[in-house]
């Protein structure tokens, strides 16, 4: 009797959630699946309209197929390779320096850190995008003043454009969640270490950053499944004047680009499954690779 | 005073001070930029010299803000504040019954659930964003104001960090004592367990209320009828005219202002409950 109580209040206060898990998101990966498979083709002469019709995995072998496409991944890549091991080093460089003991006015530190999160991505793109055009900046000109020509529109400078932009919007976060990490190590543990005579440099080396390796793994899982939903920061500069981000410049502007200027929703859908494919596929290795090394230690 | 080790020690937080303030410099300078531009009018903006107060032309720039096409500025303003306050509230409640329901309860195949609940958060949500476009199109959802804030109610993580919250902040003695006394289960819950578990409701809250309001992908993707948009689709759509017509910089940049304010405000009379949801995230 107490049991079925408790399984219906269970029931009751599970169902809202899982409603709507159903609907937001169960739903759109199946639907997106199933419009992968299919395609519009032009009936008889193209005087009747479109038709569907199923088309096996083309939609999958068009997207690989297009250059564009591939060249999305490429960029994505780099830029992966190019801004996590930043965020993660710079993130946690800020946390042990915020947790040694030489750090003053801890909390301001934090928060003025944080602050930038609180910036929403498309206001801190327009900022920045603004602060890389040459006639409104006043960091461009301090720039060329000090003998320092770049221009954060050419080819060579879209990825550390796009990249110092989601620094700027991630590092003080993942800093604060690094450092709550640090505060929750035993302090008997590290007074054992200065015991010991290590010094400021090997205990955060060997002794913190070791405990912390949770947290470490979780930042770099957000991080690589937020990178690759990469989208805004370059639409923005896509839209600027004369940038050389292109429109299908990540895959998610691809996806975007073929379903809303093409209307070709089947090779949308199959290009954002690709994607999330390649999510799933990075989560597994994060987890399984750092995971194993993890209990042992 | 002068040994070698007291100079050492003193060098060593000069530079760990150093370094936090120059990584300070550079959170707060876009932000520093971002106040001093709004208060200049086109010209001074395209002058470049933007750190300054010179020129001070907030007053003008604010009411063109309110009086450009009819106000929509601040229709855009309420829309907002209406997907984020409202969709947060109805989130964190959700988030808060099923976490709640995950920690108190024991079912059959509960931590099977849970684990798809975990999958949930790993799911890359812009991947979501075209077929849900099409669902919506079919239901006739899309362009209205449910086709933003539906998919918005849904967060993962939430119902992770309220499992989490829910087993720090309430003990289960307390929910013991009000069942002795006869109240139902949802009755327990309502009175005891949410009043209990408030701290991680507000913390569940702010977050979700951040990612409302700064979300962008979504809205762009649903919305055509610019009386429905978020800011932060307003101040996109502004500024892809920035280009032809250099008069609108000074409006997106006092929109930007504007719109940043809340959140700041929010973040820093706030201070506890982020970090208390940043720490819940990171110690598991």
């Amino acid at each position: 009797m107490k049991r079925a109580r408790t399984t219906r209040a269970a029931a009751i206060l599970l169902g809202p959630f899982f409603v709507l898990f159903t609907v937001a998101m169960v739903l759109p990966i199946g639907y997106a699946v199933w419009l992968s498979l299919f395609t519009e083709k032009q009936s008889g002469l193209g005087f009747g309209g479109t038709e569907t019709v199923f088309s096996g995995l083309d939609n999958y072998t068009a997207a690989l197929g297009d250059r564009a496409f591939r060249e999305g991944f490429g960029v994505l890549l780099g830029y992966c390779l190019f801004y996590i091991p930043l965020l993660l080093v710079g993130a946690l460089a800020l946390a042990l320096l915020l947790d040694s003991a030489l750090a003053r006015a801890r909390r301001f530190f934090q928060l003025a850190l944080f602050l930038p999160h609180a910036v929403p991505g498309i206001i801190a793109a327009l900022i920045w995008v603004y602060l890389y055009t040459p006639q409104l900046s006043p960091v461009v000109s301090a720039m060329e003043s000090g003998g320092i020509g770049f221009d954060f529109f050419s080819p060579e400078g879209a990825l550390p454009s796009v990249v110092n932009i989601a620094l700027w919007e991630w590092l003080g976060y993942n800093m604060v969640i690094f450092y709550a990490a640090l505060q929750a190590i035993d302090r008997s543990v590290l007074e054992a270490a200065t015991v010991d005579g290590a010094g400021a440099w090997r205990t955060a080396l060997s002794i913190k950053v070791p405990l912390i390796r949770s947290s470490l793994v979780m930042v770099a899982l957000f991080t690589v499944i937020g990178s690759l939903q990469l989208f805004t920061e370059p639409l923005i500069l896509n839209k600027g004047t004369g940038s050389a981000v292109s429109s299908t410049w990540t895959p998610n502007m691809y996806a975007y680009t073929a379903a809303f200027e093409r209307n070709d929703y089947g090779l949308a859908a199959a290009a954002s499954i690709l994607l999330a494919l390649t999510a799933a596929l990075l989560s597994f290795v994060v987890t399984r690779f750092t995971g194993r090394k993890g209990k042992k230690a | 005073m002068n040994s070698p080790a007291s100079r050492g020690r003193w060098m060593s937080k000069t530079a760990v001070n150093g370094f936090l303030v120059l990584a300070v410099v550079y959170m707060l300078f876009p932000l520093v930029w971002l106040v001093t531009a709004a208060t200049k009018d086109t010209g001074g903006l395209l002058a470049g010299n933007a750190f300054s107060f010179e020129g001070f032309n907030l007053g003008q720039n604010l009411s063109d803000l309110a009086s450009y096409g009819d106000g929509i500025y601040f229709r855009w303003y309420l829309n907002s504040l209406m997907y984020a306050g409202g969709g947060a509230i109805v989130c964190s409640l959700i988030c808060v019954a099923a976490g709640y329901a995950f920690d108190k309860y024991e079912f059959r195949g509960k931590e099977k659930l849970f684990g798809l609940v975990l999958m949930g958060v790993l799911v890359p949500t812009t991947a979501l964003a075209l077929p849900m476009y099409l669902l919506a199109s079919k239901t006739g959802l899309v362009n209205t104001y449910w086709s933003v804030l539906i998919p918005v109610l849904v967060n993962p993580f939430g119902v992770y960090l309220a499992r989490v919250f829910s087993t720090g902040y309430i003990p289960n003695e307390a929910l013991e004592a009000a069942r002795i006394d006869g109240a139902g289960e949802l009755r327990v819950f309502w009175s005891i367990g949410l009043r209990m578990v408030m701290p991680g409701f507000v913390t569940v809250f702010l977050f979700q209320f951040t990612a409302i309001w700064n979300n962008f992908f979504l809205p762009l993707v649903m919305l055509s009828d610019r009386k429905l948009f978020p800011l932060s689709l307003g101040l996109y759509s502004w500024n892809t005219n920035t280009h032809g017509e250099p008069s609108f910089y000074p409006l997106v940049v006092t929109g930007s202002l504007l719109a940043v304010i809340p959140l700041i405000v929010a973040f820093v009379s706030l201070q506890r409950h982020w970090k208390a949801g940043l720490t819940a995230g990171s110690v598991k």
